[in-house]
């Protein structure tokens, strides 16, 4: 189901949470996975967006291959960070999963409107939310065809 | 196993996709995975676009929660169709995800640039395509927080 330029690298996924739990919960849910993942962290909007602006040039800010975004963030709203990724030429290929607390229609609504490509509801209980990153390695890392990393 | 989803209705996806073999292995495998999925089937582009816009023998269509879409079709090819379902402001919050053979970088780049929400490389072996849709089912159906209809679409 991949291309052969897909297997056998590692996935770099940026994940842009302001929970300090919740980004733990992630980590360790990813290393269980067996497909082989780097995970960034931006703690809020202006820290995704300072990643995101770097072109993927310096080696410890690699383009991801997969975003992460709760809506909910300090100083830069995730919706704008959305917004921002999805009308800017070079990044709005890249799959962006929206992983927040709300499961308010007009928020579910609002990021497919912003082209988000899935939105999820982070579950309150733990082993929920294990179960719930599970499937998205399984879907996202695995089964699915990501988009072809830009040559530099 | 989940039935039907919280408001009681039943989980609508389309699929277009014109060779039978492959819609009937689709359908096989959310039968197994899910009994409350109500599989629609357009066989080439021009079928898909009537049974989204619910014109002539389809206006009783419902709107699909998800559509898979083949990218090699006849007469009306699915890089049309995924034009025209991301280009129209009543259907483009439909997720659309791409179930195709090629594994083109190409097809592959251009899939995401005209804003499929994900791509899926169809495998040969029989048995890792009913995984594939199982996974599909698991994740986008079971997970996924899907967008509702809204009033004005």
């Amino acid at each position: 189901m991949k291309t052969k330029a897909q297997t056998g690298r590692a996935k770099e996924v940026l994940l842009i949470e302001d929970s300090p739990g919740d980004v733990r919960l992630t980590r360790e849910a990813f290393r269980d996975a067996d497909a082989s993942i780097h995970l960034h962290v931006a703690a809020d909007g202006v820290e995704a967006m300072a990643y995101l602006k770097s072109d993927g040039n310096q080696p410890e800010s690699p383009r991801p291959d997969l975003i992460l975004l709760d809506l909910n963030l300090p100083r830069m709203d995730g919706r704008e960070v959305l917004a921002y990724i999805k009308a800017d030429a070079v990044l709005k290929t890249i799959p962006t999963i929206i992983l927040t607390t709300s499961d308010a229609e007009p928020d579910i609504a609002k990021s497919y409107q912003l082209q988000a490509n899935c939105y999820l509801s982070k579950p309150g209980q733990l082993d929920a939310f294990e179960v719930l990153m599970k499937s998205v390695t399984e879907f996202w890392l695995k089964a699915a065809t990501l988009p072809p990393r830009l040559k530099a | 196993m989940k039935m039907i989803d919280k408001n009681g209705m039943p989980t609508e996806v389309l699929l277009v996709e014109d060779s039978p073999g492959d819609v009937r292995l689709t359908q096989e495998a959310f039968r197994d995975a899910n009994a409350g999925v109500h599989l629609h089937i357009a066989t080439g582009g021009v079928e898909a676009m009537t049974f989204l816009k619910r014109e002539g023998n389809r206006a009783n269509a419902p709107r699909p929660d998800l559509i898979l879409l083949d990218l090699n079709l006849p007469k009306m090819d699915g890089r049309e169709v995924l034009a025209h379902i991301k280009g129209n402001p009543a259907l483009n919050t439909i997720p659309t995800i791409i179930l195709t053979t090629s594994d083109a970088e190409a097809d592959i780049a251009k899939s995401y640039l005209l804003k499929a929400n994900c791509y899926l490389t169809k495998p040969v072996e029989l048995d890792t395509f009913e995984t594939l849709v199982k996974s599909i089912n698991d994740f986008w159906l079971m997970k996924v927080r899907l967008p509702q209809e809204t009033p004005n679409a």
